[in-house]
């Protein structure tokens, strides 16, 4: 039942922001800073989401250490996204350096 | 114009708003597979996973539900995300709202449902066209089937690979919502506005991650946007002055 309530809501969400503008007539312009907003909101979102993922792995203790295999993979995604600038070849890579890391603590242990 | 012209050249763009929208749909094959496999591990159920992707449809919003909901996190605080997350579509509707406003509602419905970053990105270039053609809605409707049908096959292969490949756990896909988040920020990261909105926003977010229902989340990623138009305020005003330094001399 939950489910059914979370993709109601979401289903509602989106299609009301994707089509609550088109009943209304003549054009819209947004602010040049309203728009700068909108465009930051990705960047946002996503960096509020990473970041922690990252670094608090399990939700509550800062890991600052070569032993967490996400501030490892995340790191390694970062300088290949930077290089190369292809997304497929980033998350490719970037799941490669997070399997070795992890591959090297079982070896360690 | 006779009934059977009017019609191929609707067939026309609705061919050639798939064909273009081509690259796109190959770059969405990764994230629908990775999509589906993570229902498992965030214990979703598979009915569930592809309802999202057959009613939501919204690629980035749907992984951050599934990471929400692996979390634990309460439905009405997803929807809330979601919400934030969506909201640069607004955008999009305006930019095209000249063009879509003189369809009937029936299209309007249709198109605004399939309205996403991808076929925004490849449908706004031939509504600028010059070209008077009147079946330009035709085009962005073919990209939406194309990216929809797309997105959902990929959906249902990932469920399928999630429970019935054993051990899938360890191919570093608990790690590829990260991976594919950062490959998707970098392209962001050209100024300082951009840098101080992922600066501030991811700490904030690892400041306020204690907080419950996840509300960290849209805390940091309102003060992330915050600082980027504040930043990128200060730095037109600070141009505009030393340009003006600079024609005094």
């Amino acid at each position: 039942m939950e489910t059914v309530y979370l993709i109601a809501g979401m289903f509602l969400v989106t299609f009301s922001i994707r089509y609550g503008l088109l009943p209304l007539s003549g054009r819209i312009r947004f602010t040049p800073g309203i728009q700068r907003a909108l465009n930051y909101v990705p960047p946002a979102v996503l960096t509020a989401i990473i970041v922690p993922a990252a670094l608090m792995p399990d939700g509550h203790t800062l890991q600052l250490t070569p032993a967490n295999p996400y501030l490892v993979g995340a790191i390694g995604t970062t300088l290949i996204g930077w290089l190369g600038k292809n997304l497929l070849i980033t998350i490719i890579g970037g799941m490669a350096a997070f399997v070795i890391c992890q591959w090297v603590l079982v070896l360690l242990h | 114009m006779g009934l059977d012209m009017a019609n191929d050249q609707r067939w026309s763009e609705f061919g050639k708003g798939a064909r273009d929208t081509l690259p796109l749909v190959i770059g969405a094959i990764p994230f629908g597979i990775i999509f589906g496999t993570l229902s498992a591990g965030a214990g979703l159920s598979a009915a569930g996973t592809m309802g999202m992707s057959l009613f939501v449809f919204a690629g980035s919003a749907q992984f951050i539900a599934m990471g929400l909901v692996g979390a634990g996190t309460i439905w009405p605080m997803i929807v809330l995300t979601t919400l934030v997350v969506n909201f640069r579509h607004l955008l999009y509707t305006a930019t095209l709202l000249p063009y879509l406003r003189r369809l009937p509602r029936r299209w309007q419905v249709l198109l605004a449902f399939g309205l996403t970053d991808e076929t925004f990105a490849v449908a706004v270039g031939h509504w600028r066209e010059p070209d008077p053609n009147s079946h330009k809605h035709w085009y962005q409707f073919g990209s939406m089937v194309f990216m929809y049908v797309n997105w959902n096959l990929c959906t249902l292969l990932g469920i399928a690979a999630g429970r019935f490949l054993e051990g899938i756990g360890g191919w570093g896909l608990d790690f590829a919502m990260v991976a594919a988040f950062i490959g998707m920020v970098i392209p962001y990261l050209t100024d300082t506005p951009g840098y101080c909105v992922a600066l501030v926003s991811g700490a904030s977010a690892l400041m306020l991650n204690g907080l419950p229902h996840k509300l960290g989340l849209i805390a940091a990623s309102i003060l992330g946007i915050m600082a980027g138009v504040v930043t990128e305020s200060l730095r037109t005003r600070w141009l505009q002055r030393t340009s003006e330094a600079v024609e005094e001399k």
